[in-house]
């Protein structure tokens, strides 16, 4: 594969904390208010007030229900945008060069100028993370916030993805992957963090956080006071004085 | 995956429309005269590019479809292009070459037809190189799109040709044959495997260790464009019936047509064998799409 | 090289411009009121994004705050003033001019006015001016005035100030920063949804554990530790329980219930008497302690006293009595409130409430936080440090939508105190200007309405007793339209909005002339029995009259409830128009710090649209309402933005404390400033002003606090606050109800009263899971907020109706098996009020008796401009047509209000039904309703926002 640079010096990307994420969907529309007035065509809501809108979205929240073997079923909500895969297929397939990958950071992209709208890039891609956008005709991805992060008439503190800097829960954290000793790469490491779809062979740069094991109910209890509760009562207030 | 007509059509026209080029190509006999010769030729290349045309219905931006021929060296489908150009150019030069000359370039022939199967084979990868539809993903994929573009073409060349022979229409019936052997065994693979070896829900969220994974809800309640595109679903009776089209009018009713024509109106019978293994390759093809189940309807 | 191996050369504007403006406003795509920072490019709205310095949600926005966009701009929103053509609940009207709709107004509540204020109704949405609307209904004269709260949570509202002088939401949060344990119960979004999200992710940074009582595991509760699945409508017993498990093992703070709560009190043991259950008091009216040293009585003020906890004492006059506490020990500990005895009514196995209480005991008790602050208490004594129980409550409407609510939210207080943690570090911190007990809190206001005269006081309060009730001179007929304050909802502090429109509609206690309605969509979401609602509103009598005449309503976009008004006041958006989230009111204040907030115009709006609390004021000009009209009878306040800057609700104290006097250097108490707002905005459109240390904790006892709230005028006093375990005022309704104290209530309410008020917290059974049988109606039904949408009003918001366009019904695994159901199956839900055909959908993670749908999803076709056939109208469904604002008729044929009994507080979760695989399988959930016109066109086609400045 000639297409993808063989190496990026940052590994730009996001780690989701499902331990956290309550799918209140504030970065879904957070970046769909940013990158819709931001980096290429507006993202289009299709038939808007009608009967069927359809819109373009870069990042979606679904929500899962995992049954223990063991324990109560638990709900998982689950944030997906791109994970600017370092062995990113939906480069590769693009047959116009509209996809690629940033060699500076890793970045995935689309020149919208040049996307032909074939939707090859979105077969496949196995996460469902590219979207077309239906008045446009041109695919929308996760940009990382590509115009937001090294944007310089922004306050530097907010030069991180719009989603990042709205979520509430603090599900989602941005850095630079690469770096061992980045925040980012330390949580991975701490929390076992983890690629969709290894199997796949994406080599996604965004990384998951598990949920933490739930707790199941203790059969601690409490010793009943001594002797009886009146007694213990008594005695407590002559302590108090 | 949602089964766009224009994408049915290209593959299956197309696909005939190589195949008979390469069939050309390779010096299938035809009459003579540069009239015959230019039908020919014409049929050939209309198939192919009737097809092409078909599939730039399919793109948003149709008119920025020359920009598809610039990445094949990673690009399937830049492939498919440059080798459909390249195969219908050097089509254009043998035809003209025939046409003024009455003869048939032997060399350039053969290129032609290299190039003309490289280009149904390109096709077929287009799809065989996705790892997200774990039932294109085998080399099963472009064989079987090999196997119906000379399949299809044979009955064709022959109705239009001047070989009728029963080896001729023997041989026919025996890429018709292989051609649906190669994709029984698709189909059987396709059935066995819906994804790729150890993708479940379980390894697309990475919940998988904790329990039973499922999906509780959309992330938004109406459509979207992976819901079209990738999440389609068909009824298991109505895939049924289409797999009964595609093997009755693909496979029966083609090959008994190819059976009449050693007895009786040849050229009816062979363009009857054509027309329907079409119909029926409409069906395999339509099947092909619907049935396919990309990875991310995982997450849907 | 390829042109996809990606590199520098491509041309990516890494720095494009993004906006011309930024502008600091409050949020109000809910009632969190988050502070935004407003993009505008080209002077549209660029994006809207959290403001880093607010208090509220400290940069950070939720969905429905970053959707601002497109809320401004909806298709639906109103335009211009409209007088109404075709019939009540079509939709037809034409456009009228502002002058031609102030007039009519003025000319409908003049003569009301003048002829019986009563017959006005004036009833508020979740608006955030309650304090200007209050005041303009008092100064109107009606006594017929309240805002939403009596359906949405004032049994949390009422118990908490009842109990400690505090509650949840904007009284009070958790110490998010010191807690060691947190309990969340039945809460799915709540008022505080960012500072909940932003504190459960402190937690999770801390490693300190959650634990979720809620039938339903999403959201918040998804991502709790510990997960209880309780059974709707139980939490109270599941309280009381773990409240027996603390007694039986002694893990209650003696000393915090000594000094900070009446467990000490006497409470008068006299089975005969008028004041049985009342507390012994002296001749100054001093409660009474008894000394645990020698057994004498004494006034709880004589600092010598060692107070008993326990025991029987004899009182000067030769009854007995005996401590609350020992009436606490002995109810509590009692075989009925054991884990085993509960677990079958709660859902929740004995050992997990035992492990609960363990972990409660564990946290409160070995894992103190100390904060290394002296302070002085309100008695003079000193003390060294601040030593809390770091253990933290938040509860909402899964307690407070019930008919027990009261009583749960009771329950839950009588934990917090037990263990004495409230306002102790780590524990559940008050919020200025709370704490405010009771006595810091005005009596309701209504009696004997005179015309022309303003009410002597403010329409809702905090009764003590029978004689605080608004009743006739009968003693039994409510003055209020809404029978709030009256033997059917003595204690309804928020009034009753939910029966209004059926109470005027039924002529009961009276019918009225003009109900005028503001920011509540009545005629849909906000109302039970919806589709009755509807024919109520649009009702005749035989001579062809409306029953309710006149409808007067300000909406800002075509809800369902504007197809209904008469006349439509059309309202401003929230980022048009001046607002204020005031001291007075609802202010924006964290534990630290006071602070309050405003909105002002960050847009021009392009339609005819006027604020409504700007024509509040002018109507009440055109009324001449005294308080509105200077001497010469002209305006007295320009609009609201004069209003909030120059009104005076006392001398020096006004709608915002920020940068009082002439010189805008005082806080909270000082003149009017001329150049207030723009200190506001300059400061990002709020004030803020922290709590100094020594007056951050126990502030309910805290010398430093009161004399820190005086100075800033939140209080006039100090205030003692003694939190309220033995809740007295509810045992003299009871003492009324026995037929020992008068007026009393009658005889159909006795039996009622005297079960339900009982004065330490208690549990008893949901009033409608009581009257029909589990048999026919096995299943509980609730709805939970979704965080992507606010109620009805955002389904006009072209991206959040992607997320929420329409709604299932979730059902229990081992429901749909029993039933056959399957995902996407049409399915009958019966209640004992309705049926509704809905779409199904199966979930595990659910207590296995409860269905639930997502709130307000549903449309009434033709609204807020969507298509008719919208999915909002054609699937998505309202669990409201199966709740009943009346319970099932008894068998004496009275039918109760669906509320609790204490403070009438809709109980919108009792709700019990059957379900059952709908026989045949539409496409439409039911009932659909024919599709309304509105005054304000449909707009087709896509939305592009952003198109001008792509690169
Ligand atoms: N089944 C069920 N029903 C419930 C509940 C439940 O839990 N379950 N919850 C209940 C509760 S707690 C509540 S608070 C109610 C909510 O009920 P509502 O307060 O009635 O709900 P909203 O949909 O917010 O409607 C308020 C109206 O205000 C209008 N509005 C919005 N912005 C403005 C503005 O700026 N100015 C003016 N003038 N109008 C504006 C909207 O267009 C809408 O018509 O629903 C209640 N209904
Ligand atoms: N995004 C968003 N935020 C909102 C609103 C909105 O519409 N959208 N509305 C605002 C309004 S007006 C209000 S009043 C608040 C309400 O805030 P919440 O109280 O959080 O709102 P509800 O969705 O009514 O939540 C009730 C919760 O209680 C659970 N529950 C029901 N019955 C019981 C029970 O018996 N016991 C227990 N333990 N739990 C039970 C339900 O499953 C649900 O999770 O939210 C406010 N915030
Ligand atoms: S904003 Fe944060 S908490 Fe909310 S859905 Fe997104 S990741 Fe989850
Ligand atoms: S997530 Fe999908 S779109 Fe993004 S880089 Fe990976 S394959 Fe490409
Ligand atoms: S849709 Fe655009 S970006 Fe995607 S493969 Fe086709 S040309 Fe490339
Ligand atoms: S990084 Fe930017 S573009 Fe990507 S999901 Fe977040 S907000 Fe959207
Ligand atoms: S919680 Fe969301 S909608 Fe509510 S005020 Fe805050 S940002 Fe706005
Ligand atoms: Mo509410």
């Amino acid at each position: 594969m000639t297409s993808l640079p063989r190496h990026t010096e940052k590994k730009l990307g996001l780690v989701i904390d499902l331990d956290t994420c309550v799918g209140c969907h504030a970065c879904v529309v957070a970046c769909k208010e940013w990158n819709t007035g931001g980096y290429g065509a507006p993202l289009a809501d299709a038939d808007a007030y009608g009967s069927h809108p359809m819109g373009a979205w870069l990042n979606r929240v679904h929500t899962f229900e995992v049954t223990p073997p063991d324990a109560p079923a638990q709900i998982v909500h689950f944030p997906k945008s791109c994970l600017h895969c370092d062995n990113a297929p939906c480069v590769t397939v693009c047959p116009t060069g509209a996809s690629y990958k940033r060699s500076e950071d890793g970045i995935v992209l689309v020149d919208e100028s040049m996307c032909i709208g074939c939707g090859l890039c979105a077969w496949a891609c196995p996460y469902g993370a590219r979207e077309m956008d239906p008045v446009a005709n041109v695919m929308k991805k996760c940009t990382l916030c590509v115009d937001r992060i090294y944007n310089e008439n922004i306050p530097e503190v907010d030069r991180v993805p719009s989603c990042v800097r709205t979520c509430p829960a603090n599900a989602r954290h941005y850095g630079d992957l690469a770096d061992p000793q980045s925040a980012v790469s330390m949580l991975v490491a701490e929390r076992g963090g983890m690629d969709l779809m290894p199997e796949m062979g994406t080599r996604p740069v965004n990384k998951y956080l598990p949920p933490r094991p739930k707790m199941k109910a203790a059969s601690e209890a409490l010793p009943e006071a001594v002797p009886g509760f009146l007694g213990w009562l008594d005695r407590a207030l002559e302590r108090l004085g | 995956m949602h089964p766009a007509v224009s994408v049915i059509f290209f593959t299956v026209t197309s696909g005939a429309g190589f195949g008979l080029i390469a069939l050309i190509g390779l010096g299938w006999p035809m009459h003579d005269g540069p009239l015959s010769a230019f039908l020919a030729c014409a049929l050939a290349g209309g198939l192919a590019v009737a097809g092409l045309l078909a599939s730039t219905f399919h793109l948003g931006h149709p008119e920025r479809a020359w920009r598809a021929f610039s990445q094949w060296r990673s690009s399937w489908l830049s492939r498919e292009g440059v080798l459909a150009v390249a195969t219908l150019a050097l089509f254009a030069a043998y035809a003209l070459y025939w046409m003024l000359t009455g003869q048939r370039a032997m060399p350039l022939g053969v290129a032609v037809a290299v190039l003309a199967l490289l280009t149904v084979i390109s096709t077929g990868m287009i799809y065989a190189s996705l790892k997200t539809v774990r039932q294109w993903h085998s080399v099963l994929t472009p064989l079987s799109y090999l196997g119906f573009a000379l399949a299809s073409a044979m009955p064709l060349a022959a109705a239009i040709g001047t070989d009728r022979s029963v080896r001729t229409i023997v041989l026919a019936a025996g890429v018709l044959a292989v051609a649906w052997l190669i994709k029984l065994a698709w189909w059987r693979r396709a059935r066995a495997s819906e994804f790729m070896p150890g993708s479940d829900t379980g390894t697309a969220t990475g919940l998988g260790g904790i329990g039973k994974a499922r999906l509780l809800e959309r992330p938004h309640t109406g459509e979207n464009y992976l819901t079209k595109e990738m999440v389609h679903r068909i009824g298991r009776k109505h895939a049924r019936v289409l797999r009964l089209i595609a093997g009755g009018a693909g496979f029966v009713a083609a090959s008994a047509f190819l059976a009449l024509a050693l007895v009786a109106l040849p050229g009816i019978f062979l363009s009857l064998a054509f027309a329907s293994l079409i119909a029926g390759l409409l069906a395999e093809r339509w099947l092909f799409f619907a049935e396919a189940r990309h990875s991310v309807s995982l997450y849907y | 090289m390829p042109a996809n191996a990606g590199t520098a050369k491509r041309r990516v504007d890494l720095s494009p411009h993004v906006s011309d403006e930024v502008r600091q406003t409050t949020c109000y795509m809910c009632a969190c009121r988050c502070g935004i920072n407003v993009h505008l490019r080209d002077g549209k709205l660029r994006y809207i994004e959290g403001n880093r310095d607010h208090p509220i949600n400290r940069g950070v926005l939720c969905a429905k705050g970053s959707a601002g966009i497109m809320q401004q701009e909806s298709p639906a929103k109103l335009r211009k003033p409209l007088l109404r053509t075709g019939e009540r609940g079509e939709g037809k009207f034409r456009e009228i001019e502002w002058e031609e709709a102030l007039a009519l107004a003025t000319q409908w509540l003049s003569d009301v006015r003048k002829s019986d204020p009563k017959k006005l109704a004036f009833f508020t949405g979740r608006d955030q001016s309650q304090s200007l609307t209050g005041w303009w209904a008092q100064q109107f004269g009606t006594p017929n005035f309240a805002a939403h709260g009596g359906f949405c949570s004032v049994n949390m509202a009422a118990a908490g100030i009842y109990t400690y002088g505090g509650a949840f939401w904007e009284f009070g949060a958790p110490d998010w920063e010191k807690t060691e344990l947190f309990l969340l119960f039945g809460v799915a979004e709540d008022h505080d949804s960012n500072p909940i999200k932003i504190g459960l992710s402190r937690l999770k940074a801390r490693g300190v554990k959650t634990i979720a009582i809620n039938p339903v595991r999403t959201g918040y509760n998804a991502v709790a530790d510990e997960w209880v699945g309780i059974t709707p409508g139980t939490d109270g017993l599941f309280l009381l329980s773990i409240i027996h498990e603390l007694l039986k093992a002694g893990h209650v703070d003696l000393d915090y219930l000594i000094r900070y709560t009446n467990a000490a009190w006497l409470v008068i043991d006299d089975l005969t008497s008028a004041d049985h259950g009342l507390f012994a008091c002296d001749k100054d009216g001093n409660e009474l302690v008894a000394d645990r040293r020698n057994g004498a009585v004494s006034s709880r003020r004589d600092r010598g006293a060692k107070p008993a906890l326990k025991g029987r004492f004899r009182l000067a006059d030769g009854r007995e009595a005996v401590p609350v506490f020992e009436l606490i020990a002995r109810k509590y500990l009692d075989a009925r409130h054991a884990p085993e005895a509960t677990a079958m009514t709660t859902g929740v196995p004995a050992e997990q409430t035992r492990s609960i209480a363990a972990q409660i005991a564990h946290a409160a008790f070995e894992k103190t936080v100390t904060v290394e602050q002296p302070w002085t208490d309100m008695n003079g004594e000193h003390h060294e440090r601040m030593v809390g129980r770091p253990v933290s409550f938040h509860a909402m409407r899964g307690i407070s939508a019930h008919s027990n609510g009261f009583q749960s939210a009771r329950a839950l207080h009588l934990l917090q105190i037990l263990i004495g943690s409230i306002d102790t570090p780590g524990g559940h911190r008050f919020k200025p200007p709370y704490p405010r007990p009771v006595a810091a809190q005005p009596k309701p206001h209504g009696r004997n309405p005179q015309c022309g005269e303003p009410l002597p006081g403010p329409h809702l309060g905090f009764p003590e007793g029978p004689e605080h009730l608004l009743l006739e001179s009968d003693g039994v007929t409510p003055i209020r339209l809404d029978k709030a304050f009256s033997w059917d909802a003595p204690m309804s502090s928020h009034g009753l909005m939910h029966m209004v429109i059926a109470n005027a509609h039924a002529r009961d206690p009276y019918g009225i002339d003009v109900l005028f309605l503001y920011m509540a969509n009545m005629a849909w979401n906000s109302s039970m029995n919806t589709s009755a609602v509807m024919k109520m509103l649009a009702d005749k009598d035989a001579d062809g009259n409306h029953v309710i005449p006149k409808i007067i309503y300000s909406d800002a976009y075509a809800s369902e409830m504007v197809a209904f008004a008469d006349l439509v006041l059309p309202d401003t958006t929230y980022l048009e128009r001046h607002d204020a989230m005031s001291l007075l009111d609802r202010p924006i204040s964290e534990p630290d710090a006071m602070c309050d907030a405003i909105r002002w115009p960050v847009l021009e709006p392009d339609r005819d649209v006027r604020g409504f609390q700007s024509v509040l004021l002018d109507l009440g000009a055109r009324l001449g309402l005294p308080a509105m009209v200077k001497e010469d009878g002209s305006a007295k306040y320009r609009d609201y933005a004069d209003y909030l800057v120059n009104h005076e609700r006392r001398p020096g104290v006004g709608p915002l404390v920020g940068w009082r006097g002439v010189d805008g250097s005082k806080t909270g108490r000082g003149a009017p400033n001329p150049d207030q707002l723009q200190r506001y905005i300059d400061n990002g459109g709020f004030f803020r002003e922290h709590v100094p240390a020594k007056a951050a904790y126990f502030k309910h006892a805290n010398a430093h606090w009161q004399e820190w709230a005086i100075a800033r005028g939140l209080q006039d006093k100090p205030f003692e606050n003694v939190f309220q375990l033995y809740l007295e005022p509810m045992r003299k309704f009871q003492l009324a109800a026995e037929g020992r104290l008068e007026p009393q209530p009658p005889e159909s309410h006795r039996e009622r009263i005297r079960r339900c008020f009982d004065p330490l917290p208690h549990w008893y059974p949901p009033f409608e899971g009581e009257a029909v049988s589990t048999a026919d109606f096995p299943l509980h039904a609730i709805t939970q907020r979704p965080a992507a949408m606010y109620h009805s009003w955002g389904s006009q918001n072209a991206w959040l109706r992607q997320i929420h366009g329409e709604n299932a019904l979730f059902v229990p695994g081992s429901v749909c098996d029993a039933a056959g159901l399957a995902d996407g199956d049409f399915a009958d839900v019966i209640s004992p009020h309705g049926r509704i055909r809905v779409p199904v959908k199966r979930m595990e993670a659910v207590n296995g008796k409860t269905l639930w749908t997502w709130n307000a999803i549903g449309k009434r076709s033709g609204a807020w401009t969507l298509s008719p056939d919208a999915p909002e109208a054609r699937k998505g469904f309202l669990l409201n047509h199966l709740i009943s604002e009346l319970l099932p008729p008894k068998g004496d044929g009275l039918r109760w209000a669906n509320s609790d009994p204490v403070t009438g507080q809709a109980a919108w979760f009792d709700l019990k039904v059957r379900i059952e695989k709908a026989p045949e399988q539409p496409a439409v959930s039911t009932p659909q309703f024919p599709a309304q016109q509105n005054p304000v066109r449909h707009k087709d086609g896509a939305v592009t926002w952003g198109a001008e400045w792509q690169p």
